[in-house]
């Protein structure tokens, strides 16, 4: 009964004569936690002395080929700059940079959340909403954030990259939570069903669930291409209260690269923090399926 | 065994069911009336594809015949009676993301009524799976998803248990362990099952009658009542006069078999 098709198989179970397998559909889990969180004292040790082995390695090759500050910064020079005014120079443009990340990223994966359970309930609306998803997908919303500034959203405010930051984190979370609500597992949905479940119950119980995991993956992704953007968009147009991708564009422009390494270090801070958190959340809710 | 006109349990009438795939209609039902006693353990054995899930799952009201028609203690069927009927499907189907506890549970949550911990804590000790409350499915072997399966399905106390080819996908042992379950549990009760399967001798084990149905589109072909004493044991399954039964069974199937390729 192979060569029966999938669409069949899935209106007439019995015409599928093997065991039914677990299968939850094309998703490899291992892709978000491919860096294994349980580790030994070894593989830590190693990490550390990695660290250390490539700052102060490099410290050591900056110092005897006496590279200028302005070439390239040396770590000790970019802790010192990090620490040194950290309040001044760097708070309040982080505190900028996480208003307009968190507030983009909390409507953007909202709305997408929503719309993909929704356009996943009717095979159509998927079918005809998929091209413009793709479109959303792969244009760099970074680039409209100068358009928004002076034509849409007029003003010197945080409102055109929080809407920037919306826009790329949005289709990321709707494409992959998408992915999630079309795993339809009959069985289950008959299981529920069989027990008088409305359709509610059966989202609820049954599709929500299933989709979780990939929900969670679409808010890791859309988490980060939020962050990018939003650092991204502060680069080519800042509101008037900076945020950290301005303060990138500062320092470079003034030659002040310790800073400049600073800031650098502040974001890819943010960056691993989203993964951390991303990967204890799938941890929590998601381990089921690995 | 036939039930007395009146008296049945369960009443299939002329069921008929045909879906429409891409290749054209697809006949996987045609013309199938049975009809199932109160208390009595009946097993619907065909080949695959001949079309058992389709009644079963038009038995447990989760999808309409094309002609036809099931009833209930005389009340025709037209979606899911949860209270009345209980479904066990293929493999264990427990949800992952549960353990054990909240697996049992769930068909109380979907009718919103307390949960019977008493009864759930019974079933469990009879099937040996105390202790394994808060244990994930993926954490246990695959007669013991199996075992919860079971548990599930009786927690709630339906009237009705309609078993798709439940223990399919289990080892000969683990089968004949859960045949054995099944049994005890059975008599234990008074309920009323439907349980379909394409092994041959474990309907013969089970069954008070096995039906026969022919290769899409599955009609009925056969009736065999089953005479064994109760309580049954594995050992039986050796005695010639099982044997002959398989045999005879066999013949049934598969002459089913060649009728449809010759009217093919």
């Amino acid at each position: 009964m192979s060569e029966v098709p999938r669409e069949l198989r899935d209106e007439i179970p019995s015409f599928d004569d093997g065991p039914t397998h677990h299968d939850h559909g094309p998703i490899d889990w291992t892709g978000l936690t491919s860096i294994r969180g349980a580790k030994s004292a070894l593989e830590i040790g190693t990490i550390i002395a990695i660290a250390i082995g490539v700052f102060f390695g490099l410290e050591a090759i900056l110092r005897l080929s006496d590279t200028p500050t302005y070439i390239f910064p040396k770590p000790t020079g970019v802790v010192a700059a990090l620490t040194d005014d950290f309040q001044l120079q760097y708070a309040h443009h982080l505190w900028v940079t996480l208003q307009e990340f968190f507030i983009g990223y909390a409507i953007g994966s909202t709305i997408g959340l929503i719309l993909a359970a929704v356009i996943t309930q009717k095979p159509f609306v998927e079918k005809v909403v998929a091209p413009y998803i793709i479109i959303l997908v792969v244009t760099p919303m970074v680039a409209l954030v100068p358009f928004l500034r002076v034509s849409l959203i007029q003003g010197v405010d945080m409102w055109p990259i929080i809407v920037a930051v919306a826009l790329a984190s949005g289709p990321m979370v709707l494409i992959n939570a998408a992915t999630g609500f079309r795993r339809t597992d009959l069985a289950k949905i008959a299981l529920a069903r069989s027990y008088g479940a409305s359709t509610l119950q059966v989202f609820r119980k049954i599709r929500f669930p299933l989709a979780l995991p990939m929900i969670i993956v679409g808010y890791m992704i859309g988490a980060i291409f939020g962050l990018l953007t939003a650092i991204g968009g502060e680069m080519v147009s800042a509101s008037e209260e900076g945020g950290l991708g301005r303060q990138l564009i500062y320092f470079s422009a003034l030659i002040r690269m310790e800073n400049f390494g600073a800031v650098l270090m502040i974001i890819a801070a943010l960056g691993i923090s989203i993964y951390v958190v991303f990967y204890f959340i799938g941890k929590r809710w998601a381990s089921w399926e690995s | 065994m036939s039930p007395v006109e009146g008296t049945a349990k369960l009443e299939i009438r002329g069921a008929t069911k045909t879906y429409e795939a891409k290749t054209g209609p697809v006949h996987a039902l045609q013309d199938f009336s049975l009809e199932v006693a109160a208390g009595e353990l009946v097993c619907v054995l065909g080949p695959s594809g001949c079309g058992k899930t389709t009644l079963l799952w038009a038995m447990a009201g989760l999808h309409a015949l094309t002609r036809g028609e099931i009833s209930l203690d005389g009340s025709p069927i037209t979606g899911p009676r949860p209270v009345e009927i209980g479904m066990m499907f293929q493999d264990a189907n427990l949800l992952p993301w549960r353990n054990l506890r909240k697996n049992i549970e769930l068909p109380f949550e979907i009718k919103k009524r307390p949960v019977d911990k008493g009864r759930i804590e019974v079933l469990l000790k009879e099937v040996g799976l105390d202790g394994f409350e808060s244990s994930y499915p993926r954490e246990l072997s695959g007669g013991m998803q199996q075992r919860a399966s079971i548990v599930r399905a009786l927690a709630p106390d339906p009237g009705v248990m309609l078993l798709d080819e439940p223990f399919g996908a289990l080892d000969a042992f683990t089968r004949d362990e859960m045949n054995l379950l099944l049994m005890r549990l059975w008599s234990e009760t008074s309920k009323t099952i439907v349980f379909v399967t394409h092994n041959i001798s474990e309907a013969i084990f089970l069954a008070d009658r096995v039906v026969v149905m022919t290769p899409r589109p599955g009609r009925l072909a056969r009736i065999f009542d089953i005479e064994l004493p109760r309580p049954r044991t594995v050992d039986m399954t050796f005695e010639p006069e099982f044997i002959e039964l398989i045999q005879e069974i066999k013949r049934t199937v598969e002459s089913g078999a060649r009728h449809t390729v010759e009217v093919e």
